[in-house]
């Protein structure tokens, strides 16, 4: 093996070109990947896989790997004896508002941040992103009790936007960083506001980064379980609450369970499939910017 | 200022007036201080009470009380030792495992870019049915993981089911969903590396383990050191996970100080004694976040 095999290629990723000798240096790369890969997808094979198994198949000893007679009986069960629509509605309308809120009211926080160097007020909203939800969740509980608040979408979704505020501001402050300052400028001394630059010159700039921070917001509140599994009632579960109430239902009540699992996935993982720049570009500027 | 312009002569303001960026945070300084900054307050006063929701006498001022019994907590302690425990091993295992994938993935390969799709999939995937699915697979009689270990020769396992291998097996669901997340920003640090010290490694005939840790590993070093911040913030709050899968057993074996945190609120309802915790529970993630921070500034200062 050479040394110019194993240099990463990342360093000049466009002008390395796969040589003519190239199928043995791509198969251990491919095989090491699998070896990566592989326990990732299983566990998502296995999910849908026994989603459409039988009873008799899902408690079969050795495991059914593949269905002999796929059944729909638990997605049809699902619908059948609970409102899943109406939660799924819930998970849905608590996710768009949160995250709608969130980006009203992060964006321009963000780009004061970054434009004025407001370092203090990011530590703030860092802090924000590291303290455990619990701890505010049990003074909430004890509000929405006081209030008669219990059962209702305006305190989930509310507790939501500590999700996605943090996650939203941190995203967007790099990205309005990364923003040459030199537009804003000239717009100031055309007589712009400040909140003119920011709404007509900045915003439309960094729209890649806003789709990127939606996806990502939406997504951890969509997958948000605490909340709700405390705050919500009968009217106001939310999906994960259900997939987990799948289990204490019934004793081994995998089928419904494995089609809740499904189903509350399926958004994100097509989303992802979708998305997969944007998201990656998300996850990378959240995370750099701490 | 009282001299006039000359006529003619645009008046230039001041740029910006500092109002300005108070008005543009406003709105999310006041939703994160209803939100979060004054039930925290309301917190740090509950835990100087000894109100139990259920009790129906009135909540009494007790000072410091309830600190003083959660230093004398063995319980307390020990989900707080279990929960430095996972997130130690959790973390460290992602790390490693994650700059492994990264390196691999960082390669040119046919489906490269279907594979690092696949390896996204963890990490946005909801984390109570991920959990339920590992609890299916993970069932001693019928889960399909034990059928693997039977039929590779190797022992079936209890896993969360009992006391010895629950904290393994939440660790293995943990790192099964984080480490692409690591991949993901050591390969975006990977991409950001200069040319020229491979090809000075090259020219010296490094050898490609000598050229890992001579050169990429520490200049990945700042991307590494970001992962492994909020790995580790997430994984010191970690909840759904553990409470979808073993609900803090079996027995309190798997029961972190967040679980322990919830039982007390939710099922005993010691709210002033939860809220004592919650505060000791804020002061250490806070704690441990800052004391990273003050590591990597160290460590830079000294290369």
């Amino acid at each position: 093996m050479t040394v110019t095999e194993v240099r990463p290629p990342a360093a000049a990723p466009a002008r390395r070109r796969v040589r003519p000798h190239a199928l043995k240096a791509q198969l251990l790369p491919m095989l090491i990947s699998a070896f990566f890969i592989v326990p990732i997808v299983f566990v998502f094979y296995w999910m849908v896989s026994m989603s459409f198994q039988t009873q008799v198949e899902i408690s079969a000893s050795p495991p059914t790997f593949w269905s002999a007679q796929p059944t729909t009986e638990w997605y049809s069960q699902l619908m059948r004896r609970m409102p899943f629509v109406q939660y799924t509605w819930n998970s849905l309308v608590v996710g768009v508002s949160a995250t709608a809120i969130g980006l009203a009211i992060g964006l321009p926080a963000a780009y004061a941040i970054a434009r004025w160097r407001l370092s203090g007020l990011s530590t703030l909203f860092l802090i924000t992103r590291i303290t455990p939800a619990i701890s505010f969740l049990i003074p909430w509980y004890i509000i929405a009790k006081r209030l008669n608040l219990g059962d209702s979408l305006v305190i989930i979704t509310l507790l939501h936007i500590t999700i996605t505020l943090p996650l939203i501001i941190w995203i967007m402050i790099g990205f309005f960083e990364a923003l040459p300052t030199d537009l804003e400028q000239a717009a100031t001394v055309d007589g712009c506001t400040a909140w003119q630059s920011f709404a007509l010159i900045a915003v439309p700039l960094v729209k890649p980064g806003i789709v990127a921070a939606v996806i990502l917001a939406f997504i951890q509140s969509w997958n948000n379980f605490l909340f709700a599994a405390v705050l919500g009632g009968p009217g106001s579960q939310t999906l994960p609450v259900t997939v987990y109430g799948m289990l204490s239902f019934e004793q081994a009540n995998w089928g419904p369970l494995a089609a809740a699992a499904t189903l509350v996935c399926l958004p994100v993982i097509v989303g992802t499939i979708f998305f997969q720049r944007q998201l990656v570009e998300g996850l990378t500027a959240g995370a750099m910017k701490g | 200022m009282t001299t006039s312009p000359l006529p003619g002569t645009p008046v230039r303001r001041p740029r910006r007036r500092p109002t300005a960026p108070l008005l543009f945070v406003l709105p999310a300084l006041l939703l994160t201080v209803i939100v979060i900054a004054f039930p925290l307050g309301y917190t740090l006063y509950q835990s100087m009470t000894n109100w139990v929701i259920t009790s129906p006498n009135p909540p009494k001022f007790i000072g410091l009380a309830n600190y003083a019994e959660l230093l004398r907590d063995q319980r307390a302690l020990q989900s707080l030792t279990r929960t430095l425990l996972i997130t130690v091993c959790s973390v460290s295992l992602q790390m490693v495992l994650g700059v492994a994938m990264a390196l691999v993935m960082n390669k040119h390969f046919f489906g490269r870019g279907l594979f690092r799709t696949l390896a996204l999939f963890p990490v946005v995937a909801t984390p109570v049915a991920i959990s339920l699915i590992f609890v299916t697979m993970m069932n001693p009689q019928t889960g399909v993981l034990n059928h693997f270990l039977t039929s590779l020769g190797l022992n079936a396992q209890q896993w969360i089911y009992a006391e010895k291998s629950v904290l393994p097996a939440l660790i293995l669901v943990d790192t099964w969903q984080w480490t692409p997340f690591v991949m993901l920003i050591a390969l975006a640090g990977l991409a950001t590396l200069p040319n020229e010290p491979y090809e000075a490694a090259m020219i010296d005939g490094a050898n490609p383990w000598q050229t890992f840790w001579a050169i990429t590993l520490p200049m990945l070093m700042p991307s590494l050191f970001v992962a492994l911040l909020f790995r580790a913030i997430d994984t010191l709050k970690l909840f759904d996970t553990i409470y979808a899968m073993t609900q803090g057993g079996p027995g309190t074996a798997s029961e972190t100080i967040n679980l322990y945190l919830y039982t007390l609120s939710f099922n005993y309802f010691r709210m002033g004694y939860a809220s004592s915790m919650v505060i000791a529970l804020l002061v250490l993630v806070l704690g441990i976040t800052l004391l990273l921070i003050r590591a990597r500034k160290l460590a830079e200062d000294r290369s």
